[in-house]
């Protein structure tokens, strides 16, 4: 890839940003839930290596989620969408020499970012950690470059519409640079107090709902068709899912706060407009299953599909979940557990990541022409993923409602600490399965690209017969 | 060629998006700023200053550009006894918290009794000073009062007639670093936490406060009121050199890191062997645990612990 760093234009392979991404992401999904298996076990077993200054959990935590959050999750996205925007647009890449500086320069950014933040540099605000000079590279120089790429790429477009995944990317990329500089205002301009404290929820949920979640869904939108060849069930459930994102995932942010003296109208309101996200949420779950018709057999035999279907299986919980704990009848119960935490893994390690994860494999293949290498290694990290997802997620649930009960019987925390053990240790084995079976997919997908058959031109992977 | 431009699409995105904004982050603003500090709110801000997470003065979060909290009994400049006062201490450049610098943060009533009792008009971050919180009687208004200027207490007197000094703000930028808030919270919550954790705070107990860190994932008791809770030194000590010492349970990690190389007297601590006399303790071949060393007074640990046990 560096290669073509100094190269014309005209010389770089079209993909070849695409594919710089894919294979970053899966290495820095390798190392974010190496992290987080670590995290995990420190919460279990904390003595494990505490003579080891660097690896302490204060130190730790963040950069395990700074690490799944812009590694993993975002890179998949920049990679899915440098070659689903071209090939909806049919057209190519608008640059791919900025796209091939742009990976190399997230990944030299991202390393730096996680390296301050390791070291304790922090400025102190969950999900905005990162120190303000380290904001504005993040959003000049890793996400406006990338987000110019899929602007231009739309506007050069060789076809009349825009299909629904490329107004989710286009859309979102600009909202993202918005929520971003908007989020971080407390820091570049020192605003203090509550007000720092909500508009760190409201960047942190905004970056939630409308980055993760939207183009997560995105990518499904042209993956399932794609694949099965069905058209989408229906462009204007599409749209109503768009627009219903647009205004009500951007209102509640408050609802991460609802314990606190915030004004009680802002946390009525956002408590209303969270219950309204069911919307946006609904439609996009039916529009895609019902994309499924007559190809379910695909859901057992095509490891796209089943790893897209699944997520948005675990959709359907997440926002179940989501819509009904911000209401203030529950949400006194499970705020600041291990509920949450399991939320957030539902959603991230759940629902985004089984779609990205496609998106990958799929991405890799159709951009090399080559088959996947092996089926079998592909189905494999398929149930460690789903296996060690599944035992997080029961476990920590289980410890938020333990840790919830306490809350009402007034025990002694350190009874919850005590209670809640067992719970942290089976995190920690299911963690470290999604970690385990990372490491396989990265075999798998090296293998792809060095050994895969190769798929011949204008045929889909699909089409081509496992031999592994 | 000649396709679809969206523009009605483009320009309804942008009045959807501006309108969220406008009422999630303009409205709530306007009504958060419009209320004034609290008495709470004035001493967190006097303990903690500018800021405690990274900035331009601090960018390695050492604690450094911070005020001294202060117990007097005695005026520093009479040696008078007097009753028991908390005095902030700002020595020459240490940045004010942006109470004392903002008018809407600090509220208009607060500010106006600060000037014309308390005199903070005639503070300056180059000269520093001493600071109290004041409550006025007759309006119950707290207040901020410049006692350089009232009393004629200056920073090297009224650190030389200090009962104790605590470094409650060089340890919020230690709570910080060391991430203590991914555990702990700061922040009662409204609905059940009265018994058990104290008092949630009120709408301005944060003016000024930066980062607030209220903490959203809660594996272990919130630490807000803590100081009322434990007020020992020992076993804060105690506590965070290994927290297993004094519960078995726990799993806080240790921090016996922030004590640096050397202790309160000057002795090289030596970990490795502690650890080796923890283990046989914990196995029962020793009946006592080994000493925990005393902290040297400008060490993190040091900071932290006053900290903790500022949080009243
Ligand atoms: C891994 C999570 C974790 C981290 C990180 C952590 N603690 Fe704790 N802390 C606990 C748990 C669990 C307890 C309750 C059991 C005990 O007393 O040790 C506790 C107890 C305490 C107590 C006593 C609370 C009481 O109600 O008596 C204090 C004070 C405290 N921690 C301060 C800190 C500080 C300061 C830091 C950062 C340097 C910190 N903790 C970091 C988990 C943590
Ligand atoms: C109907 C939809 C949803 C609603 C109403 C909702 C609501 C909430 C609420 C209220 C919290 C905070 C709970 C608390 O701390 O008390 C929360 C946390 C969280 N949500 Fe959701 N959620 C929804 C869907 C999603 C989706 C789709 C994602 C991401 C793809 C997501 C990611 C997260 C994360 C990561 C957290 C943890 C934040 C933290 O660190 O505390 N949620 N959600
Ligand atoms: C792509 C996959 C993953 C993503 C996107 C992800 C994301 C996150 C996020 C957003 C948080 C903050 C949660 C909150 O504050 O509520 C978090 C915390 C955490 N994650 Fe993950 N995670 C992933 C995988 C894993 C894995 C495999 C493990 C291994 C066990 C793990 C262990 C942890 C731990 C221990 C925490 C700290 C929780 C706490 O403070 O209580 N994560 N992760």
């Amino acid at each position: 890839m560096l290669k073509y760093l100094f190269a014309n234009e005209e010389d770089i392979p079209q993909g070849s940003t695409a594919l710089f991404f894919a294979f970053s992401s899966i290495a820095w999904f390798i190392i974010g839930t190496g992290l987080g298996s670590f995290n995990a076990a420190k919460l279990a077993f904390p003595d494990f290596y505490h003579n080891v200054y660097w690896l302490q959990f204060g130190h730790m935590r963040q950069v395990h989620v700074h690490a799944v959050i812009f590694g993993w999750i975002a890179m998949a996205f920049a990679a899915s969408m440098m070659y689903i925007t071209p090939t909806l647009g049919n057209t190519k890449l608008w640059s791919e020499k900025l796209g091939v500086w742009n990976c190399l320069l997230y990944n030299v950014g991202l390393c730096l970012a996680l390296a301050l933040l390791w070291s304790g540099m922090t400025s102190g605000r969950e999900y905005s950690d990162h120190i303000w000079p380290i904001d504005l590279y993040i959003a000049f120089v890793m996400v406006v470059p990338w987000a110019l790429n899929v602007w231009m790429t739309v506007l050069n477009r060789r076809t009349q519409g825009i299909y629904t995944t490329n107004w989710f990317f286009a859309a979102c990329m600009f909202m993202t640079i918005i929520v971003f500089l908007i989020g971080n205002l407390p820091e570049f301009f020192h605003l203090t107090g509550l007000n720092e404290a909500y508009m760190t929820w409201w960047f942190a949920h905004n970056i939630l709902g409308l980055l993760i979640t939207p183009v997560a869904a995105a990518i499904t939108y042209y993956i399932i068709p794609k694949i099965t060849g069905n058209p989408l069930y229906s462009h204007r459930v599409g749209h109503l899912h768009f627009w219903s994102i647009v205004v009500f995932y951007s209102t509640p942010a408050a609802h991460h706060l609802m314990s606190s003296p915030l004004p009680e109208w802002l946390k009525s309101f956002a408590s209303v407009e969270g219950v309204l996200i069911l919307v946006p949420a609904i439609a996009y779950v039916s529009n895609i299953l019902l994309t499924m018709q007559g190809k379910w057999s695909m859901f057992i035999e095509n490891i796209e599909v089943k790893f897209t279907i699944t997520g948005v299986f675990l959709a359907i919980p997440l926002n179940m979940q989501g819509g009904f704990q911000q209401t203030r009848a529950i949400n006194w119960y499970i705020h600041g557990t291990g509920w949450i935490v399991a939320h957030a893994h539902l959603a991230l390690l759940g629902f985004s990541t089984f779609a990205e994860a496609a998106a990958v494999y799929y991405g890799i293949q159709v951009l090399l022409r080559r088959k996947l290498y092996s089926s079998s290694l592909a189905n494999f990290h398929f149930w460690m993923l789903l296996i060690g997802f599944s035992l997080y997620w029961v476990s920590m649930t289980i410890a938020g409602l333990i840790q919830g009960a306490a809350k009402i019987y007034e025990v002694p925390y350190i009874d919850v600490v005590i209670a809640e053990h067992p719970y942290m240790i089976v995190r920690w084995l299911g963690g470290t399965m999604v970690f385990l079976g990372n490491i396989v997919w990265m075999f798998n997908m090296y293998m792809t690209a060095t050994a895969g058959d190769h798929v011949p031109e204008g045929r889909q992977p699909a089409e081509v017969a496992y031999t592994r | 060629m000649a396709f679809r431009e969206y523009k009605i699409g483009c320009m309804m995105f942008g009045v959807a998006l501006s309108t969220s904004m406008f009422v999630t982050i303009f409205l709530p603003g306007l009504d958060i700023s419009a209320i004034g500090s609290t008495e709470e709110a004035l001493k967190k801000q006097l303990t903690y200053g500018w800021e405690s997470g990274f900035n331009y003065y601090d960018p390695f979060l050492a604690g450094k550009d911070k005020p001294i909290k202060v117990t007097l009994t005695h005026d520093p400049v009479t040696g008078k006894k007097i009753d028991k006062v908390d005095a902030y201490v700002f020595k020459p450049g240490t940045h004010f918290p942006n109470g004392l610098t903002h008018e809407n943060i600090m509220g208009k009533k607060v500010l106006a009794l600060s000037n014309s009792r308390g005199h903070i008009n005639q503070a300056s971050e180059e000269n520093g000073g001493v600071f109290l919180v004041d409550v006025d009687a007759a309006s119950g208004t707290p207040y901020v009062e410049f006692a350089t200027a009232t009393k004629g207490w200056s920073v090297d007197a009224t650190l030389k007639a200090a009962d104790q000094q605590f470094l409650a703000g060089s340890g919020k930028t230690m709570f910080i670093r060391e991430g203590c808030w991914w555990c702990h919270t700061l922040l009662p919550e409204e609905t059940q936490d009265w018994q058990t954790f104290g008092r949630p705070p009120v709408t301005g107990d944060f003016n000024g406060e930066s980062p607030t860190t209220f903490g959203s994932d809660r594996k272990a008791p919130d630490l807000l009121h803590v100081g009322s809770r434990n007020s020992s030194r020992e076993w804060m000590t105690m506590h965070f050199f290994n927290p297993r010492l004094v519960q078995p349970h726990s799993i806080m990690p240790r921090y016996n890191y922030l004590w640096g190389k050397t202790d309160a007297k000057g002795n090289v601590i030596d970990r490795q062997k502690w650890d080796r006399e923890f283990m046989a303790y914990n196995n029962g071949e020793t009946a006592y645990p080994p000493e925990v060393p005393e902290p040297a007074p400008d060490s993190d640990a040091r900071k932290l612990i006053d900290f903790v046990l500022n949080l009243k």
